[in-house]
């Protein structure tokens, strides 16, 4: 297995202050307004947000998938193993996309072709790739196939994609995804279609592959429980940015934005029945009129002066820990009462 | 569902009688003469009942038929067998002036706030449509007034009656299929997946708006959802389906913390949990495989295929939805119905 000569540890992914908007008729979008993290080999960090939060769609700037025109990346450096993947031509961001990363999406039906077998359409990647010849490619797909625990998947590879149940096609987008041994891959959203005791196999089978081949992984979702079970580091993006990068284990703890704590807050839980949640009040912004300042503070119970009028920077907030609000040290400390008494 | 459930009867009475409910949709084979080669056996002989002022939830994963029993609650689809008694009345064999009255009292929320809304009319037209079909609810005059009284009850402007479905986001659409819902003032409301398709600052938002309208209107609600912290959160009992059939039913506390069925269990030590530090002190069961297909359901207990404690006797017999024997004598939590040879407890859900 190559690698790229990067090792455990090692930045593999740094993305610096991208900027991406969508011009459309009704104004422009600002969908990512200066979103800058990393990721390192064997690492998985978890993007959290909810719909418009730009989580996708730095992900897709990242990978070179974002649909232009309308959406145009206006800023920001994305280095991957060191080269500034904006200033690559078309055909070497191609090579990159597919043999270096990866994504898998959440919608697997619409992702894999109707109308080609999934052993075809697995083994073109190394027909395409690789140059192997169409049998021996057949044979890799059936070992992919195996890989990603496709039972009888000799029998199995000359099947169509919707002969398949909703699991066992995530499994094919897995392999298709690793077949050419990638060195980061990204999931958006890859087990929100299936059912819970199918997606604590998949997410279970994605983690063991990356452990296996020491892959960074970026996880796009909006389920704070699955991250919980998965991510070393989440950031949580509102408005285009992110307003907290944490440990996971911090993050649950004790959160140091109030748009996490409010997130954590207003999720029921498994083992209580609640009275009432606590519900962040509001709707997410429109991004065409992001509020100035702090974009979260017409929903936020901290909200003073200084958030309708200077935009907060990250701040530090402890070891690999930093927040985007001037009263993250209260939201650390004593946020608990505020939210009980906004309740 | 044995209705001898000494926690939870709120009222003598129940609502809604659900006895041996079967809905089977026929596979057919030819264009011309279509001739029936099998059946999906969707729902498959499920009873329960529901309770004045009471939440019904109902999980399971997709394929369990959980859609189709509600559909058959309100009567879009009509149930291959059994019956559905509401006020001691089968509703099953009504039709015409009888069904349109009972109908007026069981009303459906919808899962896609974006497809269940049409786009071409206003929001007052789409919530003041049921008035159109049951005019003894509010005459012509009065309607105006009505739908704007419905749009504050659930939390919208009620200047946005002239407004329509694509000027609202997610949660405010759902919030407009809740006030039709709301609009003949029923006393059932099944919602299928209210608050699945909403982000997760807006679901709590409709999770809280659905328990006020229930404790101010004295709402029953059948609750189906594959999310299985927000139907903790909603019901007072819940029933655990899996491919047609009930395998599991008691209250929140009997079904979360004292499960005895395997797949309940299973079901339950799945959901990914919001804390890692809960998770790391839990016991994950992982199922291996997918729910089999409902045209072919395994012999005996359908959920033998993937239970880790399957044996002869499983493949052969079916269980019956009771009170397993080795608690039959016993008067704690783990004294409800289970459909399980094997039933025994175990508890998966960390403490809070």
């Amino acid at each position: 297995m190559t690698n790229g000569g990067v090792r455990h540890g090692e930045p593999l992914l740094d993305v610096r202050d991208l900027r991406v908007e969508f011009r459309t008729r009704d104004g422009v979008a600002r969908a990512v307004n200066g979103v800058s993290y990393t990721v390192a080999a064997g690492q998985t960090l978890a993007v959290l947000g909810e719909s418009g939060s730009g989580k996708s769609v730095t992900a897709q700037a990242v990978m070179g998938i974002l649909d232009s025109p309308p959406g145009f990346v206006t800023g920001g450096e994305i280095l991957f193993q060191g080269r500034d993947l904006l200033k690559l031509g078309k055909e070497e961001r191609r090579k990159v996309r597919g043999a270096r990363m990866a994504m898998i999406f959440q919608d697997a039906l619409s992702s894999l072709n109707p109308v080609l077998t999934v052993g075809a359409q697995l083994g073109e990647m190394f027909e395409v790739h690789e140059g192997m010849s169409r049998k021996k490619a057949r044979g890799r797909a059936v070992e992919l196939m195996e890989r990603v625990g496709i039972p009888a998947a000799r029998e199995r590879v000359g099947d169509y994609p919707h002969q398949f149940s909703g699991g066992m096609r995530q499994r094919i987008m897995i392999a298709m995804a690793l077949a050419l041994r990638p060195d980061l891959i990204i999931a958006d959203e890859p087990t929100t279609a299936l059912d819970v005791t199918v997606q604590a196999q998949v997410m279970d089978l994605l983690a063991e592959l990356q452990r296996e081949f020491t892959m960074g992984l970026i996880l796009i979702t909006h389920d704070l429980g699955v991250v919980a079970d998965v991510a070393d580091t989440i950031a949580v993006m509102y408005a285009g940015r992110i307003v907290e990068t944490a440990p996971v284990h911090q993050l649950y703890k004790a959160p140091a934005h109030p748009y996490t704590r409010g997130l954590l807050e207003s999720i029921p839980r498994l083992g209580h029945k609640g009275r009432e949640l606590y519900a962040i009040k509001g709707l997410p912004p429109n991004l065409t009129a992001i509020p100035p300042g702090c974009a979260f503070h017409p929903r936020c119970p901290l909200a003073r002066d200084i958030c309708r009028t200077d935009p907060p920077p990250l701040y530090e907030a402890g070891p690999d820990r930093a927040s985007a609000c001037h009263f993250w040290r209260e939201t650390l400390d004593g946020g608990k009462e505020i939210f009980d008494g906004a309740r | 569902m044995a209705p001898g459930d000494p926690a939870s009867v709120p009222a003598p009475e129940p609502l809604l009688e659900v006895r041996d409910l079967v809905k089977h949709f026929p596979l057919t084979q030819g264009v011309l003469f279509k001739k029936q080669v099998g059946a999906v056996k969707a729902v498959d002989g499920i009873s329960f009942d529901l309770h004045r002022g009471e939440t019904l939830g109902i999980v399971g994963e997709s394929g369990c038929g959980k859609s189709t029993v509600a559909r058959m609650l309100v009567g879009l689809e009509r149930p291959t067998a059994g019956q559905i008694r509401y006020r001691g009345q089968d509703i099953t064999r009504l039709s015409g002036r009888a069904l349109k009255a009972v109908r007026r009292n069981i009303q459906m929320v919808f899962q896609d706030p974006y497809t269940s809304l049409n786009p071409r009319m206003t929001v007052g037209d789409i919530i003041g449509e049921p008035y159109e079909i049951h005019p003894e609810v509010a005459p012509r005059g009065d309607r105006r007034r009505k739908v704007q009284e419905l749009l504050e009850v659930v939390g919208l402007n009620p200047e946005f009656i002239n407004r329509y479905p694509h000027q609202f986001s997610g949660g405010q659409r759902q919030r407009i299929g809740i006030a039709r819902g709301l609009a003949l003032r029923p006393e059932i409301i099944v919602a299928d997946e209210p608050v699945s398709a909403l982000d997760v600052s807006v679901q709590a938002q409709v999770v809280n708006l659905l328990a006020r309208l229930q404790s101010d209107f004295d709402i029953s609600y059948v609750f189906i959802a594959h999310d299985l912290s927000v139907v903790r959160h909603i019901s007072d009992r819940v029933a655990v389906m899996y491919l047609g059939r009930i395998a599991e039913t008691g209250t929140g506390e009997q079904i979360y913390d004292h499960p005895t069925h395997p797949y309940t269990q299973a079901l339950l030590s799945a959901v990914p949990v919001p804390d890692p530090e809960a998770r790391e002190h839990r016991e994950r069961i992982l199922l291996t495989g997918d729910v089999p297909s409902p045209a072919h359901p395994p012999s005996g207990c359908r959920f033998r295929t993937r239970c880790w404690k399957a044996q002869e006797l499983c493949a052969q017999v079916e269980p019956p939805l009771e009170v397993p024997t080795e608690f039959r004598e016993s008067t704690g939590p783990a004294h409800h119905p289970s459909a399980c040879h094997f039933a025994e407890e175990r508890r998966v859900v960390p403490d809070a």
